[in-house]
C-alpha cells in the first residue's frame, strides 16, 4: 500500500444493487475511482470494476506441483539412495504406496502457500492495522472512493454531485 | 431489484432481516455477558478436561501398564476414540467444501461452527495416537526428520504413517480454511467495539478492510481451498481405514473399507454438527439462521449416509460367507454371536435402524427427535469402532491367545476426558466468534432471506420497499 496520504473523498450506499449501478455510471463518466469496498463479497462488481481475475489459483497450483514433486522426490531419494530397506518382499521403489503421502503433501503446499500469498499480496497479517473508512463497511454500507489529492474544487464537486446522483446516503472525506 | 421468488424453496434465513441487523444478531452473542446457561455448561465442561489433564498425566507417569491393553488386544478403548473423533471431524469441511463446489446454499447458517467443530475433533483425534505411544516425548519420531541414526527414516510404506501425514495436513488445512473465512467477520467485530477489545480484534483480523479486489482473491482462495479440502476430507478417512484394510487380520482385511469409513464419518459428523448445532440456536437465538429447513436438510444427509453404513455392514456380512474364507466367515460370525455381541447389536440399532426413523419429515424437522438421534448416532458410531478393533482382535488365528478386554478407569476417563476437550473448546469459540458467517449469510440474504424469497415474499418488507 501507498505511505503517502491521501485525502479521499468516500460516499456510502446502503445497497449492493444502487452501488453496482454507480459504479457502472463512474465509469460511463470516466471518474477514476481509486476503491470500493463492501461488507461481502458483491457479484458483478469485478467486471464492473474492470479488476482482472486473480491469479491466486495459479499460485496455488504451483505450490501444489513443489509439494507432489518434493513428495515424491524424497521418497524416492531416501528409498532407492540414501537407506534402501526392503519392506514386505516389495521393491525398494514402491510407487503405489507412495500416493498417499505425495497427494497429502500436495494439498498441503498448495493450501499453505496459497494463504500465505494471499495474505500477503493484500497486505494483511496478524496485527496489521490498514486504515478504514468508515466503521460501517464491515457492517451495512457499500462505500465508493476517490483519491482528491491535488484536485480542484470543481473536480471534486463534480464527484459530490455524482454521489447524489447516483444515491449515496452519505458522502464524507477522510484523510488516510 | 428482480429476486428469484420460488414457491418450492424454503427461505433459509427467516425474519426479514435487514444487513445490519445479520451483524447484530450473529456478532451480539460475542459482546454480551455469557448466559447462565454457558457458564453452567463451561464449568461442567471445564471439570471433564481436568478428569483428561488428570488421566493423561497418569497414563504418562505410571506408563501404558494402567490400561486394560493386552498381547492379544493391543488397540482399545485409544483407537476406538481416535478413529471416533476424526470421524466426528469430517462433517466440516464437507459442508464448507463439498456444498460449497455443489452451490448448496444452507451451508452458510452452519458451515462456521462446523468447519469449528472439524478443528476441535481433530485435536482430540489427535491426542490418542500420541498417548497410545506410551513414551509421549519421542512422539516427533513419527516425522521424517534429518537424525544421527544413520539418518534412519521413518517406513513410508506403512498406513500408520500415511496417517500422520493425512492427518496432520486434515488439521492445518481445515484451520486455514476456518481462519481465512474468519478473518472478514472478526473485522465486523472489530468495527462494532471499543476499546481494548478492538485492540484484541484488530490482531485477529489482520487488517481486514473489505476492499473489492481483496474480496475477489478471498473468493478464490475459498473455492480452491475448497476444492482442495474436497479430495482431501475423502482421503483422509480412506487413509485412516487403511490402517486396518492393509493388515492381514481377518475382518479387516476388506476393499470395502475406505468408502465405508468415509460414510460413517460423515454419518457421524452430521450427528454431532446436529447436536451442537440444536443447543447453540437455542442458547444464542439463532432460529432464524439456523432453521428447521437446515436441521431437515443435515437429517437428510444422517438418512442418506446411515443407509450407506447399513448397506456396507450388510456386503461384509455376505461377502464374508461368500468368500468360503473360514477365517473370515469366523470374524463376522464372532462379531455378531461372539462375547462382545452386545456392541454389534448397539452399532446396528443405533446406526441402521435408527436413522430410518428420518424418512418421515416430521420426524426430520422435530428438534427433540434430531437431537434424540443425534446422540443414538454418536453412540452407533462410537460402536462400530468398537466393533471392528476390538471384537476383532479378541479372537484372533490361535485360540489360546483369545482374550477378552474391559477399559480401566483410566481409559474411560481419557474418553470422557476429551469431551471435556472438546466442549471447551466450543464453548470458548462461541464466545470470541460469531458462529454463523457474518458476510456469507448476507451475501445469500437477497436470494434466500424471506422478505425476497419463500413464505413471505408477497408482502414485500420496509427494508425491499427502500431500495427499489
Amino acid at each position: 500500500m501507498d505511505t503517502a496520504q491521501k485525502e479521499v473523498l468516500f460516499g456510502l450506499y446502503d445497497d449492493e444493487e444502487v452501488l453496482l449501478d454507480a459504479v457502472r455510471k463512474a465509469k460511463g463518466d470516466h471518474l477514476e475511482i481509486m476503491d470500493v469496498f463492501t461488507p461481502f463479497p458483491v457479484h458483478g462488481l469485478d467486471p464492473a470494476l474492470g479488476l482482472e481475475e486473480s491469479r491466486l489459483h495459479i499460485a496455488g497450483f504451483i505450490y501444489g506441483a513443489i509439494g507432489t514433486l518434493f513428495a515424491f522426490g524424497f521418497m524416492t531419494w531416501v528409498f532407492t539412495r540414501d537407506w534402501p530397506i526392503i519392506f514386505g518382499g516389495k521393491p525398494y521403489w514402491s510407487v503405489p504406496a507412495f500416493i498417499p503421502i505425495t497427494f497429502e503433501l500436495t494439498v498441503l503446499f498448495s493450501a499453505i502457500g496459497m494463504t500465505v500469498t494471499f495474505f500477503t499480496i493484500c497486505g494483511m497479517w496478524p496485527g496489521v492495522n490498514n486504515p478504514t473508512l468508515d466503521d460501517r463497511i464491515t457492517d451495512d454500507k457499500f462505500c465508493i472512493a476517490f483519491n482528491t489529492n491535488g484536485q480542484s474544487k470543481t473536480e471534486v464537486d463534480r464527484l459530490k454531485s455524482f454521489f447524489k446522483e447516483t444515491g449515496a446516503s452519505e458522502v464524507n472525506t477522510k484523510v488516510i | 431489484m428482480s429476486a428469484v421468488v420460488s414457491p418450492i424453496r424454503e427461505p433459509l434465513i427467516e425474519g426479514g432481516k435487514s444487513y445490519h441487523q445479520i451483524s447484530e444478531d450473529l456478532c451480539s452473542p460475542t459482546e454480551r455477558t455469557p448466559s447462565l446457561a454457558w457458564v453452567a455448561a463451561f464449568m461442567v465442561a471445564v471439570t471433564f478436561l481436568a478428569l483428561y489433564v488428570f488421566c493423561v498425566t497418569w497414563t504418562i507417569w505410571q506408563g501404558i501398564g494402567t490400561w486394560n491393553l493386552n498381547r492379544t488386544i493391543g488397540w482399545g478403548w485409544d483407537i476406538t476414540n481416535f478413529v471416533w473423533w476424526i470421524g466426528i471431524g469430517h462433517a466440516g469441511t464437507l459442508i464448507s467444501a463439498i456444498l460449497l463446489l455443489f452451490r448448496q446454499r444452507w451451508r452458510t447458517g452452519v458451515n462456521r461452527a462446523a468447519e469449528a467443530m472439524t478443528i476441535f475433533a481433530v485435536m482430540c483425534a489427535g491426542q490418542f495416537p500420541l498417548i497410545h505411544m506410551g513414551r509421549l516425548w519421542l512422539g516427533f519420531f513419527i516425522f521424517p526428520y534429518p537424525n544421527t541414526r544413520g539418518p534412519l527414516w521413518v517406513n513410508f510404506n506403512s498406513p500408520l504413517l500415511w496417517d500422520v501425514f493425512a492427518i496432520s495436513t486434515y488439521f492445518t488445512v481445515s484451520l486455514l480454511f476456518w481462519y481465512s473465512g474468519l478473518v472478514p467477520d472478526l473485522a465486523t467485530i472489530r468495527d462494532r467495539s471499543k476499546g481494548m477489545r478492538r485492540k484484541i480484534y484488530s490482531f485477529f483480523a489482520f487488517g481486514w478492510t473489505g476492499r473489492a479486489k481483496h474480496w475477489q482473491r478471498f473468493e478464490s482462495l475459498a473455492l480452491v481451498l475448497a476444492g482442495l479440502s474436497t479430495p482431501l476430507v475423502l482421503s483422509v478417512h480412506t487413509i485412516v481405514s487403511f490402517d486396518f484394510a492393509t493388515s492381514v487380520i481377518p475382518g479387516w482385511h476388506t476393499t470395502i473399507f475406505p468408502p465405508y469409513f468415509v460414510a460413517g464419518a460423515v454419518f457421524s459428523g452430521f450427528a454431532m454438527v446436529q447436536t451442537l448445532m440444536v443447543m447453540t440456536r437455542k442458547v444464542l437465538k439463532l432460529e432464524q439462521y439456523i432453521t428447521l429447513n437446515h436441521i431437515d436438510s443435515m437429517n437428510k444427509i444422517i438418512l442418506v449416509t446411515g443407509t450407506i453404513v447399513g448397506v456396507a455392514y450388510l456386503t461384509e456380512l455376505f461377502i464374508a460367507w461368500y468368500s468360503g474364507y473360514i477365517y473370515e466367515q469366523f470374524a463376522f460370525y464372532n462379531r455378531v454371536m461372539g462375547p462382545y455381541f452386545w456392541s454389534y447389536i448397539g452399532m446396528m440399532g443405533c446406526n441402521v435402524i435408527s436413522p430410518q426413523l428420518f424418512w418421515s419429515k416430521k420426524i426430520r424437522r422435530s428438534l427433540f427427535w434430531t437431537f434424540f438421534m443425534s446422540i443414538f448416532v454418536n453412540i452407533g458410531m462410537w460402536f462400530e469402532r468398537f466393533v471392528i478393533i476390538a471384537t476383532t482382535l479378541a479372537r484372533d488365528y490361535l485360540p489360546s491367545s483369545w482374550s477378552y478386554y474391559v477399559p480401566t478407569w483410566v481409559e474411560i476417563g481419557l474418553f470422557l476426558g476429551t469431551l471435556g476437550l472438546f466442549f471447551t473448546l466450543f464453548l470458548i469459540f462461541v464466545r470470541v466468534a460469531p458462529v454463523v458467517a457474518v458476510a456469507e449469510v448476507k451475501q445469500i440474504l437477497k436470494v434466500a432471506g424471506d422478505q425476497y424469497a419463500g413464505k413471505h415474499s408477497h408482502q414485500p418488507s420496509a427494508h425491499s420497499e427502500t431500495h427499489h
